[in-house]
């Protein structure tokens, strides 16, 4: 593997296997009463957070503290786009703190590609979403909670619904699951699909109906409410009618077929309640399955890959 | 000072002596004049650029017009427009005569200010254009550069107002909505980077309803950093109508592609953005059959703060003068596409005839003013930021090898530039 996880179209297919296998040897500890490693006892990691994400910050730090790892939370109030610190100051005062990992939340794409190449840091650098490109972890760990359910994704069919304009998740996704096999729909109005997108290693769609029923799991990305206001739609009751997943449109699933979410949900909007807490959702498993890959992922990049 | 250049080749023809005399191109007797050998360099009318940022009065962190015009000298340029967009805009008499004043105090290029269109660039009103036309600056070309003049009504009037004293609206072509937040060409990238894109057609759009509007009044119009293939399309096209529209191509549109910003490293952040290899292939055709008439730098200074940080937050803009000559003789005089008379062309004479300046972009013959540049083509150099005359560092070229270098640029007779180094 590589020193930073920057985009998961920098993972190889052994790569992703190896940090899917290694989550799931970790995975078993969330069952157990102490859930605690020491294998980053005495590293340093630091999650900075320029936007406000309460829940990948949190799964961080879980998956940091059960290695042992100590964890320095920094959220940066205001970044050079408005203004504040500069990222490059904040990088060299984290430097200077002897940090072994930086986890980094940005709201400009390639922020974390800044920081892991501009000589500023030494440490590994984790993307952690930045901007609108790519949210690797979250790929990742929705790979990971896939085969849970699927077993191998060679062959298996996914949907991604929603805004993959202005979706890292999507982004990372579709480059992700295509490396481990699956074939990926991406399923959303035009207006919500970048330009290009057919130089992707993905089909398109713009009728959720006609490639729900064929799907092995459905994953439903959230629609900002800054683009509710942007034209890319008319408004949010017509998005919901012709891109939200509810209830008689789940009754088309296949049996197996899994709903995920990478949260938060905007119940009402994308996903109904009904679907939410259905037993086909596995968006709360998705969480737990967060930890274990940030683990995983934390584990190769600073301890688990010495002959690297 | 005199200066007698034995054996160097006028315009790539066969080499013989050049004399410049009491400040004109002589013949005859050179007593006292220095002797300068030319073998193997290429004589060219000195260059001049119509799309220079200066950045003073303002941005002194930046550029001043003393550093700006010794970064213009290196480059071969003995006249430079100095764009409107400082603080405060050059949108009145006195700005542009502050301008032009400290053009000639520096003294190492002629300076012409460039008027803003519209009161501080806002897109609202016209600013004073007969007043700035009228001051010791005499502005002929105008431009809200930076920022495009959007409202159609408001384009109208300013290409015929300027008609009274023959002036040229110089048009950032970029359609304001349909590129909000962009930072980078719109295509297979942006997509896959999450950079807002910034489409071709918001660029190609302006310059279609602006080539109508000048047909329509009967007014000409130049066309700023034409960067797009659709856009040397609908140029060639305006000009197949006989429509008095003139374009220009910035070094770096002709070299440099989008696929730079996969770095994500913002010294490739540049407006109108690095396009594709195609854009790049069909700017070097329409630069070479004269749809693009001229060669501009856009040299645009920052401070290297403002290119340290995130793509998002950088500033837009790259150094080009002082590397402008060699990326024109790497991407139209190596491969064919110009030979010297065409760079003459592009770099000196066309853009002197669209802004008006009768005693720049002349003909090295007797009698004519030496503004003279000579070039080594053979010589190579790599880029290093620090060796540049520039204030800013921002050049886009950085560990590049570049072909050529400018060994002396002569400002009526005078050297601005000897040795390949700044007088």
């Amino acid at each position: 593997m590589k020193r930073h996880l920057l985009s998961a179209g920098d993972l190889t297919r052994d790569d992703a296997e190896l940090i899917l296998t290694t989550a799931a040897e970790l995975r078993e500890l969330a069952d157990r009463p102490i859930k605690k490693l020491p294998a980053l006892r005495g590293r340093t990691v630091v999650n900075l957070f320029f936007e406000d994400s309460t829940r990948t910050r949190i799964s961080f730090e879980a998956a940091a503290k059960r290695l042992s790892a100590d964890v320095i939370n920094f959220a940066a109030k205001g970044s050079s786009l408005s203004k504040g610190e500069s990222l490059k100051d904040t990088a060299l005062t984290l430097e200077a703190m002897g940090a072994d990992a930086v986890v980094v939340r940005h709201g400009a794409s390639g922020a974390p590609h800044l920081l892991a190449n501009s000589g500023w840091v030494r440490s590994s650098v984790v993307n952690a979403g930045d901007g609108t490109h790519e949210h690797p972890t979250q790929a990742l760990l929705d790979a990971f909670t896939m085969t849970r359910h699927l077993g191998s994704l060679d062959g298996r069919r996914i949907a991604v619904v929603g805004d993959v304009l202005h979706s890292r998740v999507a982004r990372s996704n579709a480059l992700l699951l295509h490396t481990l096999g699956a074939e990926v729909t991406l399923v959303a109005p035009p207006t919500l699909l970048p330009v290009g997108i057919d130089t992707w290693p993905v089909e398109t769609s713009y009728d959720l109906d006609a490639v729900i029923p064929k799907a092995d799991a459905v994953m439903m990305l959230r629609v900002q409410r800054e683009r509710m206001q942007g034209g890319f739609f008319p408004t949010p009751r017509e998005y919901s009618r012709r891109y939200g997943l509810d209830a008689r449109r789940m009754a088309t699933l296949q049996d197996h077929t899994i709903v995920m979410h990478p949260g938060p949900m905007v119940r009402g909007m994308e996903i109904t309640a009904d679907v939410a807490d259905s037993s086909r959702s596995v968006i709360v498993e998705q969480v737990t399955n967060g930890v274990a890959v940030r683990m995983a992922v934390l584990y190769l990049l600073l301890g688990g890959n010495e002959s690297d | 000072m005199n200066y007698l250049i034995r054996n160097v080749s006028i315009l790539g023809g066969e080499p013989t002596d050049l004399l410049l005399q009491d400040g004109v191109i002589s013949e005859g007797a050179a007593d006292g004049a220095e002797e300068i050998d030319g073998t193997g360099l290429v004589a060219l009318p000195g260059l001049v650029d119509l799309h220079t940022h200066l950045r003073e009065p303002g941005r002194e962190d930046a550029e001043t017009v003393e550093t700006g015009t010794r970064a213009a000298a290196m480059g071969g340029f003995t006249a430079v427009h100095a764009m409107a967009n400082t603080e405060p805009v050059a949108d009145t008499a006195g700005v542009v005569e502050q301008v032009w004043r400290l053009g000639r105090e520096a003294g190492h290029c002629d300076v012409f200010p460039v008027g803003a269109v519209t009161v501080g660039l806002q897109g609202e009103r016209l600013a004073e254009l007969g007043a700035m036309a009228d001051s010791a600056a005499r502005v002929r070309v105008f431009s809200d550069d930076g920022k495009c003049v959007s409202d159609a009504v408001l384009m109208r009037r300013a290409l015929e107002y300027v008609k009274a004293f023959d002036g040229v609206i110089a048009q950032h072509a970029q359609e304001p909505r349909l590129t909000e937040g962009a930072q980078m060409n719109e295509g297979e990238l942006s997509g896959k980077l999450g950079l807002t894109g910034w489409p071709a057609v918001a660029e190609e759009a302006i310059i279609a309803r602006d080539c109508l509007l000048a047909a329509h009044v009967g007014s000409r119009l130049h066309v700023c950093h034409v960067s797009t293939a659709g856009s040397v399309e609908i140029v060639r096209d305006a000009k197949r109508k006989g429509w008095d529209v003139t374009a220009e191509a910035c070094p770096h549109h002709l070299i440099l592609t989008d696929e730079l910003a996969a770095t994500y490293d913002p010294i490739y952040k540049v407006n109108p953005p690095l396009r594709t290899a195609a854009d790049v292939e069909a700017l070097r055709a329409g630069l070479a059959d004269g749809t693009i008439d001229i060669v501009a730098t856009d040299h645009a200074p920052h401070p290297h703060e403002d290119k340290d940080c995130e793509w998002a937050a950088a500033a837009f803009g790259m150094l080009g003068l002082e590397t402008a000559l060699s990326i024109v003789q790497a991407t139209m005089v190596d491969p064919g596409l110009l030979d010297w008379n065409g760079v003459a062309e592009r770099m000196s004479y066309a853009p002197a005839r669209i802004g008006r300046v009768a005693e720049h972009g002349r003909p090295i013959e007797v009698g004519e003013p030496a503004n003279v540049v000579l070039y080594d083509p053979a010589a190579r150099r790599t880029i290093d930021p620090t060796d540049s005359a520039s204030l800013s560092r921002n050049t886009p070229y950085r560990g590049m090898e570049l072909p050529g270098r400018v060994v002396a640029t002569f400002l009526r007779g005078k050297p601005t530039v000897l040795d390949g180094k700044l007088v």
